[in-house]
């Protein structure tokens, strides 16, 4: 059975990340498992835990009234769930379901949250890496937001 | 000093001309020349001398055209109308097919072009051959051939006017395209209004033109004659006072889309497509389809078009150039710069017609100077 | 061999409806059938249809290549002319002109892998490239086919896309805009796909087609995931009216769309992309 260590370092996430500092994340680790059709995490829950997705599909949605849960994107192995724990007020945005089985790798964001404040190298790597994807979804939302394929009239 | 042959020049009395035009229309061609209408000189059916602008010129600057009235009889003592002989060959409106209704399907109606007497050009300025020459280029030798250009084209004999003046509005010299006529020419006439008499200085430019002339009273040219027609188009060329400096300006054109003057052109233009009318090598087009009343019947039309119309870019519920900014930049870059890449020259032969007949007078010789002059950050 | 049998490039020829398909609410395919000869095209090519009394239309050829005996056009009714060719019955007449244009790149991408990049009606100009791989397996590396469309019900071809999947060393990922609660395939715009397909860069070419934003962000997309930019294949669109450069409406910089192009590598469209209005 594959150590949570290599796991974890092998992640495309964790690419070049200090060996020290990959020790810490894997002190915040655990193995995780979600069955088909529950809530990974709700809008609106305290935000303590992020993901890395090793199998299966997780549909990030919104509900709103008058409206059913419209998914607004899905994420699969590989992807990493959830950045609300990084900044105040730590709550959930969204919804996060999982369409299939999903197994994934829980990290105590609220834990790593301490250890970045105590270590501003660890706190700068972590952002270093958040900040690119949240760059690239958000490249990606507002590609969705043109509509492109509706028609203009 | 005399640099062409001088067994291929003649000269022909003024009084000859109207001889000339019976030559010609005697051959079986239908001419076609410049006559006084509405203020202007335009192109129609010529059957006499009579009918041809003798004793007029024309006054060109930014937005004017005015006929004055010379102080002598010269025939061809103008410069260049609001029309060209795209009129002709590439006309303004034209029936491609008809079909009609069969069944559930149709068929195409053999469409055959009703017998026509072939073309001939009397007055053809030199840029206008260069436009002509510019429109071969583009609608019988690329990829595909235009049938219609290609049937109006094919045996028009074509008499050249070699220019003694330019109007304010000319910039052929700049352009390498006059005003003196090289080729593309059956005959070419340099006339003379002087002390030695009114007469035609006449150069053939191919068999079909050396055999009309045959037909009419001429007397060789002497060194005397060359001279004067010579000096009279140098002096034509020397009195332009436009001009477009055309040192690499595709690639100058091409790095200036930005460029600031474009907004302060389009402040001021219409988007009327005036210019797009009278310039002699613009040929964009559209089409339309007709059906009679009872539906059986289609037509397919095709008639001038302009890039600077709102719908000429239109795709999926939008125009591509909505603002009239980069329509005027479409046409520029096009004419002075894209171009060369599509067909090998430049698209604009100097003509100064769109200077003339702009409704505010926009000067492409001077949005050229404006654009090479000022960086892209407006400075100067 | 040019399909218009006359010397002149503006006449139509009549072809038979054999049938139109429905394939979404919006989108339906038709299949036409010439009086005479065969229809040679290459893929990736257009062909101008007219119908009678209301237009013509450019529309891009989305059946095989191999199949002489017809020629197929999926459409999308978005205005009159378009609602018009989609409403032919079965044994009408279509006017046909073309094929026109320069096609997808096949014989470049042999022996290479090749990426399909479609967004929206874009899969129906990609179709007959694909049909062309499909049918000469051997001559094409892996192929990995990319889709995205606005949400499920505007997906083409679904029967298709699943059979193609089973194909040797063939990988098709579809992704949706707007996903359903019944929907449970990817979410998000096309370039969220690059991360699952199996790429070997130097040796991919990618053709790709859709609406233009969607091009220029799988372009560059493309390149970020280490494409040469003369292996990036786009498939372009401007006004037509003539379809064989005389009417001058496609012009794209210095570029005729319907006889330079359609198909342009990116390389030269590069510098053009950005133009705002161009």
């Amino acid at each position: 059975m594959e150590t949570l260590e290599r796991i974890i370092a092998e992640h495309s996430f964790f690419t070049d990340l200090d060996s020290d500092f990959l020790a810490l994340m894997v002190g915040c680790a655990s193995n995780v498992v979600f069955k088909a059709g529950t809530y990974i995490l709700k809008e609106g829950d305290p935000a303590d835990t992020f993901y890395l997705i090793r199998a299966g599909k997780v549909a990030v949605e919104v509900v709103a009234p008058q409206h059913k849960p419209i998914i607004v994107s899905t994420l699969e192995e590989g992807d990493l769930l959830g950045w609300s724990w990084l900044m105040p007020p730590f709550q959930w945005k969204f919804h996060a379901r999982a369409v299939s089985d999903v197994r994934a790798i829980a990290l105590n964001g609220k834990c790593l949250r301490t250890k970045c404040d105590e270590n501003h190298d660890l706190g700068y790597e972590v952002l270093k890496r958040f900040a690119r994807i949240i760059e690239e979804r958000l490249e990606a939302t507002r590609l969705q937001l043109l509509d492109i394929y509706a028609v203009r009239r | 000093m005399i640099t062409v042959a001088q067994e291929q020049h003649t000269v022909l009395q003024a009084n000859q001309l109207e001889k000339l035009i019976e030559a010609v229309a005697r051959q079986g061609y239908e001419i076609l020349g410049p006559t006084v209408r509405d203020g202007a000189i335009v192109y129609d059916r010529v059957e006499s001398a009579e009918e041809l602008p003798t004793g007029w010129t024309d006054e060109q600057a930014p937005g004017r055209y005015r006929l004055k009235r010379r102080d002598d009889q010269a025939v061809f003592g103008y410069v260049v109308g609001p029309q060209s002989w795209k009129k002709y060959l590439h006309p303004a409106t034209v029936q491609l097919w008809s079909a009609e209704r069969q069944g559930g399907t149709f068929r195409i109606l053999n469409n055959e072009t009703p017998p026509r007497r072939p073309y001939a050009f009397l007055g053809a300025r030199a840029c206008e051959l260069a436009a002509i020459a510019i429109q071969d280029r583009v609608l019988l030798e690329d990829k595909y051939r235009d049938p219609i250009y290609e049937e109006r084209r094919s045996g028009t004999f074509v008499i050249a006017v070699q220019c003694t003046q330019a109007a304010a509005t000319c910039f052929c010299a700049s352009m390498g395209t006059g005003p003196r006529a090289q080729t593309g020419f059956d005959l070419a006439l340099t006339e003379l209004v002087s002390t030695a008499g009114h007469r035609f200085v006449v150069q053939t430019g191919s068999k079909r033109g050396a055999e009309v002339l045959s037909e009419l009273q001429t007397a060789p040219a002497s060194d005397a004659d060359l001279h004067e027609a010579e000096t009279a188009v140098d002096r034509a060329a020397g009195s332009q006072t436009r001009s477009i400096d055309t040192t690499n300006i595709k690639d100058l054109l091409y790095q200036s889309f930005e460029h600031p003057r474009w907004d302060d052109v389009a402040a001021r233009c219409l988007s009327c497509a005036n210019c797009t009318m009278v310039c002699p090598t613009c040929f964009c087009s559209t089409v339309e389809d007709t059906t009679d009343i009872t539906g059986d019947h289609a037509e397919r039309w095709r008639r001038w078009d302009s890039c600077f119309t709102q719908s000429f870019s239109y795709i999926h519920g939008g125009s591509v150039r909505a603002s009239s900014k980069a329509r005027y930049r479409q046409w520029m870059t096009h004419k002075l710069a894209s171009w060369i890449d599509q067909f090998g020259t430049s698209g604009c032969v100097g003509c100064g017609r769109c200077i003339a007949w702009c409704p505010v007078g926009i000067d492409i010789t001077e949005e050229a100077r404006a654009i090479r002059e000022g960086d892209n950050h407006g400075n100067s | 061999m040019n399909l218009t049998t006359t010397s002149n490039p503006m006449v139509s020829q009549p072809y038979l409806v054999r049938d139109v398909v429905k394939e979404t609410y919006d989108t339906f395919t038709l299949t036409l059938e010439s009086q005479n000869g065969a229809n040679v095209f290459q893929p990736g090519q257009f062909s101008m249809l007219w119908v009678f009394g209301v237009g013509e239309l450019p529309i891009s050829i989305s059946g095989p290549p191999s199949h002489h005996d017809k020629l197929v056009y999926t459409v999308r009714s978005v205005g009159q002319a378009t609602h018009a060719l989609v409403s032919q019955d079965a044994g009408c007449g279509v006017g046909v002109r073309g094929p026109f244009g320069t096609g997808w790149p096949v014989e470049k991408a042999k022996g290479r892998d090749v990426i399909i990049a479609a967004g929206g009606i874009g899969l129906a100009p990609l179709r007959p490239m694909i049909y062309e791989i499909l049918g000469n397996r051997e001559a094409y590396g892996r192929l990995v086919i990319l889709y995205g469309a606005r949400s499920p019900r505007d997906l083409l071809y679904r029967k298709e896309l699943v059979a193609w999947a089973r194909h040797r060393d063939t990988q098709v990922l579809v992704t949706v805009d707007y996903g359903g609660l019944a929907w449970r395939g990817h979410v998000g715009v096309v370039t969220t796909l690059f991360k699952y397909a199996r790429l070997q860069p130097s040796c991919s070419t990618a053709m790709v087609c859709g609406p233009e934003i969607m091009m220029r962000f799988v372009a560059r997309e493309l390149e970020g995931h280490g494409l040469a930019r003369k292996d990036i294949y786009l498939s372009m669109e401007r006004n037509m009216k003539c379809a064989v450069g005389f009417c001058g409406h496609c012009q794209y910089g210095p570029h005729f769309i319907c006889k330079d192009g359609p198909i342009f590598p990116y390389e030269q469209l590069r510098p053009l992309l950005e133009k705002y209005e161009l």
